[in-house]
């Protein structure tokens, strides 16, 4: 897979690539018009590249006080299996039921 | 339609004078929001039926609550046990939660009537409340025009008079942007002061339910029940939470309010300017004074949101994948099949837009020049916040650049619908409590709302300064009901 | 493996934590239960819950870090590893990415000449588990369990200092005993709460770049994990012996064709798009924590060896039987603090206690039997009191009763007669009867006297003192 210039456009190989990893499709016209959109967006978002940010840490939790929240190693209640499946579009038993994986020939 | 729900002292005293089953009354709400909903359409999926349910246990539950009948709407992308919560989204239908969001769980202890199913855009992505599956809201001052986003249909069912308050989530503005055009108050805590735990999430790091509300002394206690600690959600600080209806009716007298002149750029439109002017000549009327503050990285919020924010959500919103709860795709032969197949039919176009945009930069090759820099962009963000503070209590700035726009303006330019977040976004970036208040009518007598922001759990600055200029004006008495709709 | 080539070996082994609960919800961890029963809203990765980390689990795998030497991360955070996968159903997993919690470790192995061989681990980091999938065979669906979800793992990855299959075998059974010293893990391969996974190279010898890898996967024993890399040996030896290259790749391990297979499908390159997990804070391990669990932890089981070896003098298999369980080593230690000779203690055991443990299928513990008693038990054969088959008898009663042996002694009369007079009549009878042994005996063949005692303890019904016995009948011969 070949990354595009980076500082700008990005092509429909990559958003093909992008979509799979995503599992989505897209239609031709949506490539298309996806490739567009996200380039005009990524071209904005590169001014970030402008800022110094030379010996900044990143910003991984906003809230730099909290540390190490834990829970007791105590069992609550579960769900019943009735709850857990309700929303399930298919179901077998107690089981999710989902279509096989079918390896690629 | 007659005013009902003004505020929670208001309705309260109405339904003291209905002296009936809070059944019956809830009837007649449903009836009436069913009403102004042709017009409006707060509400997605509005269950009647439920709500009265809900009522009819409310009746025999006694009369202890602090918010004990109270209409609040929630927006459908908070978790009511056993109510439809799709999040606006074809990929979650039929989707009912076997579990109650902690917020919920703290509006029942105190008797509030629930009523879900709150119009927003799709996943919450989005700032006009058009990206929704089922449709978009309507700002109850111009039918025309949108709610605002992505809290659209929480702002529209107060602004419209449907309930008298209503839950948000706001993740770059989806609570203030959608108060400020609809004409209420909508207040994002800090990061960490409500607990998100049945919050479907958008971006994690940013995400926080908020109350929307017709004035501020409703926000305040609204506000008190819905914070505090929850072990169910690491990120939920554990600080006590203060009475902030304590800080309602203080004088203002030395506050300094911070202008940052990065928020007042030409692109601005005049009805927003002057209005925002006149208050800030308010607020010094109240004895408070102003000083000019820079937050020099202003610019570049915009950017460093649009990819911290669809980086999270890309990730957050891989399990809407049709195995264990919501939309399946029905033509899947294969498992992959069914993955893609379900999610192409599932999403829309912007949450579609936002996934790819998000799976970009978290991939191998990308993530170090795109989130990684973004979280550190972030860090100066911050620092700016932290630098200003030093020297002013609060900040304000107006919530949005524009008044309400009309349906369907933006929607093929997705750059020009993420700018209309750069006042707000900011305040997620950085995690700061902001709230937005209406001050005036700016073009075409629509909304103009106000922002303050502070400190992190510094909302009791945010409540004494929006109240005391509450008190100073009227802007929070008018009611879209009484406006003859264009 | 000899000749021109150099076997490269790395293994990657995932533990389950045997903490009450999961990684981040209060589900129970209880192994073989009803499809989905043990579930709710976090491990179901439903719209809109959290993560919040167990305690436990945290200490646990600080514990493992200890014992396997490792330096530990200050500061630890997780990260999503983003994949589909329907028993994934966040579609991430959390795991560490690049800060793992423990970072440059090692482990002391004995090499196949005997010596010891330091293994290096490259890190161990905390993750969470996936559910199971089972295929239909019939019709073309899945079905997905997630009972297993969120149950707290441990991944353990070893440098490649690994050079033969045996060493690999060795390797684990080392871990395995470090571990289940901790009470950490179960370490049970065929009940899945240790998975292993296998990477091999080969290159020639003084080569200093590594060869392609081929990773093998499905293990479900140790014997297999070394069954299947030496297969993989001989294959890649084979291959490159005839100029072909050796192609980076998964393979499985088929347990009933012992061989490798390799993997239909077209593997892509993953893209996990690892990213710090927003939904948990930081947790700081400080320097007193580690303390306060490193000394919590019981002596590990090398550097008991060390000591049982210098101080009660036993031989190098002796003291690898003792060490080999902890409350073996335990109950071997507790024993002797009532009867002082190490020995003597051992060969009891190393023979009896050890036999009772396989055939009850029961640990130590689970006998029944104190430290104490067994002691007296011990005692009264080493002084003669009861004979040592009496010894055996008065065991296993009491492990079955839950008696004391000094009690059981008195009911069934087992004392051993030591008194010569008693064994007088006993001790002509049987040279009266066995004239043959006797001559035996007379006439220079040593083991007729044992053949001479064994009748003296039938008739006495066991009851005999033997040495006393032999010592009369040898005078009364000799005379």
């Amino acid at each position: 897979m070949e990354h595009a210039d980076k500082k700008t456009a990005i092509t429909e190989d990559l958003v093909r690539y992008v979509a799979r990893l995503a599992r989505l499709s897209l239609k031709e016209e949506d490539l298309v018009k996806f490739r567009g959109q996200l380039s005009q967006i990524l071209e904005y978002i590169a001014q970030l590249g402008e800022v110094d940010t030379e010996g900044t840490l990143p910003t991984t939790h906003v809230l730099t006080s909290m540390k190490n929240v834990f829970r007791e190693d105590e069992p609550a209640e579960p769900l019943p299996t009735e709850e857990a499946l309700s929303n399930a579009p298919a179901r077998k038993d107690g089981f999710f039921k989902v279509p096989k994986i079918i390896e690629d020939a | 339609m007659e005013d009902i729900s003004s505020s929670i002292s208001d309705f309260k005293r109405w339904l003291e004078e209905r002296k009936e089953p809070l059944a019956d009354t809830a009837r007649a709400l449903t009836d009436r929001i069913a009403v102004i909903d042709k017009k409006i359409k707060a509400f997605a999926c509005l269950d009647s039926k439920n709500v009265i349910k809900r009522a009819q246990n409310l009746d025999k539950a006694g009369r202890r609550g602090l918010l004990r009948g109270v209409p609040i709407a929630i927006k459908n992308n908070i978790c009511i046990k056993g109510e439809l919560t799709t999040c606006a989204s074809h990929v979650l239908e039929g989707f009912r939660p076997p579990y109650n969001a902690t917020v919920i769980e703290k509006l029942e202890k105190e008797k509030a009537l629930i009523i879900g199913g709150a119009n927003m855009d799709e996943f919450a992505f989005g700032s006009s409340c058009e990206t929704s599956y089922y449709g978009p809201t309507h700002n109850p001052w111009d039918t025309g025009r949108i709610p605002g986003g992505s809290s659209g249909g929480s702002a529209a069912a107060v602004a419209a008079g449907e309930v008298v308050a209503a839950l948000g989530s706001d993740t770059g503005g989806s609570i203030r942007q959608p108060a400020s055009m609809c004409g209420v108050v909508g207040l994002k805590p800090t990061y960490g002061r409500v607990s998100r735990y049945g919050l479907i999430a958008f971006a994690s790091s940013l995400d926080q339910i908020g109350p929307i509300t017709r004035n501020v002394s409703d926000c305040a206690s609204i506000l008190e029940v819905i914070s505090g600690y929850d072990e169910k959600d690491s990120t939920s600080v554990n600080r006590s939470v203060p009475r902030y209806t304590e800080s309602l009716n203080k004088d203002i007298k030395g506050l300094t309010i911070g202008i940052p002149s990065e928020y007042f750029p030409p692109g601005i439109d005049a009805g927003v300017k002057s209005r925002i002017d006149g208050a800030i000549d308010v607020f010094k009327k109240l004895g408070a004074r102003t000083t000019r503050i820079s937050l020099p990285h202003t610019k570049y919020a915009v950017s460093c949101y649009y990819i911290i924010a669809p980086a999270e959500a890309s990730s957050n919103l891989a399990r809407y994948d049709g195995v264990h709860y919501g939309y399946r795709s029905g033509k899947a032969v294969s498992l992959i099949e069914m993955y893609i197949a379900t999610r192409n039919e599932g999403f829309g176009e912007e949450a579609k837009r936002r996934i790819l945009l998000g799976t970009y930069s978290l991939s191998s090759g990308y993530y170090e020049e795109y989130y990684l820099k973004a979280q550190k962009v972030r860090t100066k963000i911050s620092d700016d916040f932290r630098e200003a503070f030093k020297s002013c209590d609060c900040i304000l700035t107006p919530t949005s650049p524009t008044t309400a726009f009309k349906i369907g303006e933006r929607t093929d330019d997705p750059l020009k619908m993420y700018l209309s977040d750069i006042f707000t976004i900011p305040a997620n970036l950085a995690g700061l409590p902001a709230v937005s208040i209406p001050c005036g009518m700016g073009e075409n007598d629509l909304p103009v709302g106000l922002q303050l922001m502070a400190s992190p759990f510094n909302e009791e600055t945010l409540i004494k300064a929006a109240h005391a200029f509450e008190r100073a004006t009227d802007h929070h008495k008018m009611f879209s009901g009484q406006k003859k709709s264009g | 493996m000899n000749g021109k080539y150099e076997t490269v070996i790395g293994l990657e082994v995932h533990l389950q934590l045997s903490t009450k609960t999961k990684a981040f919800c209060g589900c129970s961890l209880i192994f073989g239960a009803e499809p989905n029963t043990e579930v709710c809203p976090v491990c179901l990765g439903l719209p809109g819950v959290l993560p919040v980390l167990n305690r436990k689990a945290f200490e646990y795998a600080i514990k493992v870090a200890i014992a396997l030497d490792c330096d530990i991360q200050k500061t630890v955070k997780f990260d999503r590893k983003n994949y589909y996968y329907p028993d994934l159903p966040k579609n991430y997993q959390i795991s560490q990415y690049d800060m793992p919690l423990a970072y440059n470790g090692k482990v002391t192995i004995t090499a196949e000449d005997g010596g010891l061989k330091d293994i290096g681990i490259t890190r161990a980091h905390m993750e969470e588990d996936a559910g199971k999938l089972i295929h239909d065979e019939r019709a073309p669906f899945s079905y997905v369990d997630l009972n297993r979800t969120g149950t707290p793992l441990l991944e353990i990855v070893s440098e490649p200092d690994l050079r033969t299959p045996e060493e690999a075998y060795t390797y684990l059974t080392t871990i395995k005993q470090i571990i289940k010293y901790l009470d950490v893990s179960d370490c049970n391969m065929e009940e899945g709460s240790l998975r292993c996974d296998a990477n091999i190279s080969l290159r020639k010898k003084g080569e200093k770049k590594f060869g392609s890898k081929v990773e093998i996967k499905n293990l479900n024993s140790f014997k297999a994990v070394r069954d299947a890399l030496g297969f993989e040996q001989e294959r890649q030896r084979e291959a490159l012996d005839s100029g072909e290259e050796i192609i980076q790749e998964t393979r499985l391990w088929d347990e009933k064709k012992m061989v490798t297979l390799s993997m239909r499908r077209k593997e892509e390159a993953q893209d996990y798009r690892y990213f710090p997990e927003p939904d948990l804070v930081p947790f700081e391990v400080s320097a007193s924590l580690v303390e306060e669990v490193r000394a919590s932890m019981p002596e590990g089981p090398q550097k008991k060896q060390k000591r049982f070896s210098e101080t009660y003098k036993l031989s190098a298999k002796d003291v690898e039987a003792l060490v080999s369980e902890r409350d073996i080593a335990d109950f071997y230690e507790e024993t002797l603090g009532h009867f002082n000779k190490p020995q003597v203690v051992c060969n009891w055991i190393k023979g009896e206690i050890m036999r009772h443990i396989k055939e009850r299928s029961a640990g130590v513990k689970a006998l029944g039997i104190s430290a104490h008693d067994l002691a007296e038990l011990i005692k009264m054969v080493d002084s003669g009191v009861i004979s040592g088959l009496s010894g055996k008898e008065v065991l296993t009663a009491s492990i079955e009763t839950g008696k004391a042996p000094g009690v059981i002694v008195r009911e069934k009369a087992l004392e051993q007669v030591s008194d010569e007079g008693a064994l007088n009549s006993a001790v002509d009878e049987v040279i009266k009867e066995n004239e043959k042994g006797a001559n035996d005996f007379r006439g220079g063949k040593a083991n007729a006297l044992a053949f001479l005692v064994g009748q003296v303890m039938k008739k006495t019904k066991g009851k005999a003192n033997p040495k006393l016995a032999g010592e009369m009948l040898r005078k009364r011969l000799e005379a």
